[in-house]
């Protein structure tokens, strides 16, 4: 099982080192926009960097309090009873006895298609929810292995990572916008007062407006990949059977339906890619390809 | 000068020390909890056993023997006191109910009943999440043993009586990754 530890090491430092990149762009765009805009004079630059940055925070307080909730009533989330969902609730008890963490609030998704999600800020307000077509289509370990990887989400504090990439991927695409949107209306300032290195600015700034969000995007994605493998050996680590897992990634391969109920927002947090079709290259997926998760898996 | 540096020295020494002490009580905290977590478990298969044993007689009053085994294995579980005790009756336990199930299966009135079907699935439940507080358990106690032994944990454990704890032991069990599972599999 060494392989599954090492697993989830590699993957969590990668997702920092993506953050830290991150952060580096960030400084970056402030600086140049900075730039262009201050004329040299730091108190407007950093008044546009508080700015973005308060709007930010915001919006992360919003998610982050909110976001779990948000995430359930759009997937139209049903909470599980023991009368028809007895060895689901079950597995889920068990698992977070293995993982020692809380138990999480237990959901079934309306949908045909074999899939999960877990939301929430941190395991004590954490929430697990499995597609009935998941309940119907797996067996009892396969579906201990998909309620495992989620689990290993949870203990992760997965979902607070995304959500700060996805709110710093937001204020990258604003600063971006707002720098496009003084270009076109507010024209230049003083040029005469930038000097020789002003040219270069707005045109690496331009670059930049157009690039970042891009970038900033892949970046995301990359994070969230990695975070998936993770949880994939966290999951195999729970459960101590790589093997079901594996199975589980299998027969969603097999099975052609998509997860209907779940829209752009809420597709990274899924298990397994809610969206079969697609031009969706592996650089701009939220997941990492079934069969590369397969081959870690059995490789544990 | 040096009077700065000594005094700088010492107190990231006091540092070291009471962060590696406070670490030594959170892992052992969190494995006499895993600990809790366990009989609680353990308890609620006790409390389980006996409906399912009246529920199995009324359809199958013959099969004396494998009741029998299993209340002696249930008091045995209950009167053991040590760590190694307990994990060798948890394990007979297991195995006398697999054997309870296995005889079932001869009944197929007793099997379509509701009752016994509801009992099935909470104890295929309760086994599972005996294991799996085993495994956290077990995980516990590794990353304790782990800190008593590095260095310099092993000093600062010397100087406090930090001492190695012992694993919950599984017998036979170990050679088998899937965990004890008395419904039916296949779908």
């Amino acid at each position: 099982m060494s392989n599954a530890f090492d697993e989830v090491a590699t993957n969590k430092w990668k997702s920092y080192l993506l953050m830290f990149v991150f952060t580096l762009i960030i400084i970056f765009i402030g600086y140049v926009f900075g730039r262009v805009w201050g004329n040299n004079d730091p108190s407007i630059v950093i008044t546009f960097m508080v700015l973005a940055f308060i709007i930010a925070i915001i919006m992360a307080l919003v998610s982050y309090y909110a976001g779990d909730k948000a995430a359930l009533s759009i997937s139209r989330a049903q909470p599980a009873n023991r009368q028809d969902h007895a060895h689901y609730i079950n597995t889920v008890e068990g698992l977070a006895l293995a993982a020692q963490i809380p138990t999480p609030q237990i959901y079934v998704l309306p949908d045909d298609s074999i899939n999960a999600f877990a939301t929430g800020r941190d395991p004590k307000h954490a929430s697990i929810a499995v597609t009935r077509g998941a309940l119907a289509k797996l067996n009892r370990t396969e579906l201990e292995g998909v309620v495992a990887h989620e689990m290993g989400h949870v203990r992760n504090y997965d979902m607070r990572l995304m959500t700060i990439t996805v709110i710093l991927v937001g204020l990258i695409a604003l600063l971006s916008n707002f720098f496009l949107r003084s270009m076109i209306f507010g024209g230049g300032r003083s040029n005469e007062d930038r000097g020789g290195g002003g040219g270069i600015f707005i045109i690496v700034g331009l670059v930049l407006a157009i690039l970042a969000p891009i970038i900033a995007e892949l970046i995301k994605l990359a994070i969230s990949r990695k975070r998936e493998f993770a949880a994939d050996a966290e999951g195999a680590i729970l459960s101590r059977n790589p093997e079901a897992l594996a199975n589980a990634l299998k027969k969603i391969k097999k099975d052609s339906l998509e997860t209907k109920v779940a829209t752009n927002a809420t597709a990274h947090m899924y298990f397994t890619s809610p969206f079969k079709k697609g031009f969706w290259s592996n650089m701009f997926s939220t997941h990492p390809p079934i069969d590369e998760r397969i081959k870690r898996l059995e490789a544990m | 000068m040096i009077g700065w540096i000594i005094t700088a020295v010492i107190v990231l020494i006091v540092l070291v020390f009471i962060i590696a002490y406070n670490r030594f009580i959170v892992l052992r905290n969190r494995i006499d909890n895993a600990w809790a977590q366990i009989d609680v478990q353990l308890k609620r298969r006790y409390d389980l056993i006996p409906n399912l044993v009246e529920t199995v007689k009324g359809y199958a009053k013959h099969e004396k023997k494998v009741f029998e085994e299993v209340t002696k294995a249930r008091s045995a579980l209950m009167g053991a006191t040590s760590l190694g005790d307990k994990a060798k009756a948890n394990n007979q336990l297991t195995a006398t109910l697999k054997s309870l199930f296995a005889v079932a299966e001869n009944y197929p009135k007793l099997e379509a009943n509701e009752n016994f079907k509801m009992l099935q699935e909470e104890l295929a439940g309760t086994e599972s999440k005996i294991a799996y507080a085993r495994q956290a358990y077990n995980d516990s106690v590794l990353s304790y043993n782990n800190s008593t032994e590095m260095f310099p944990g092993s000093v600062i454990a010397g100087m406090f009586s930090f001492k190695q704890r012992e694993f919950f032991k599984t017998e036979g069990e170990e050679t088998k990754p899937i965990k004890v599972d008395f419904g039916d599999t296949q779908k």
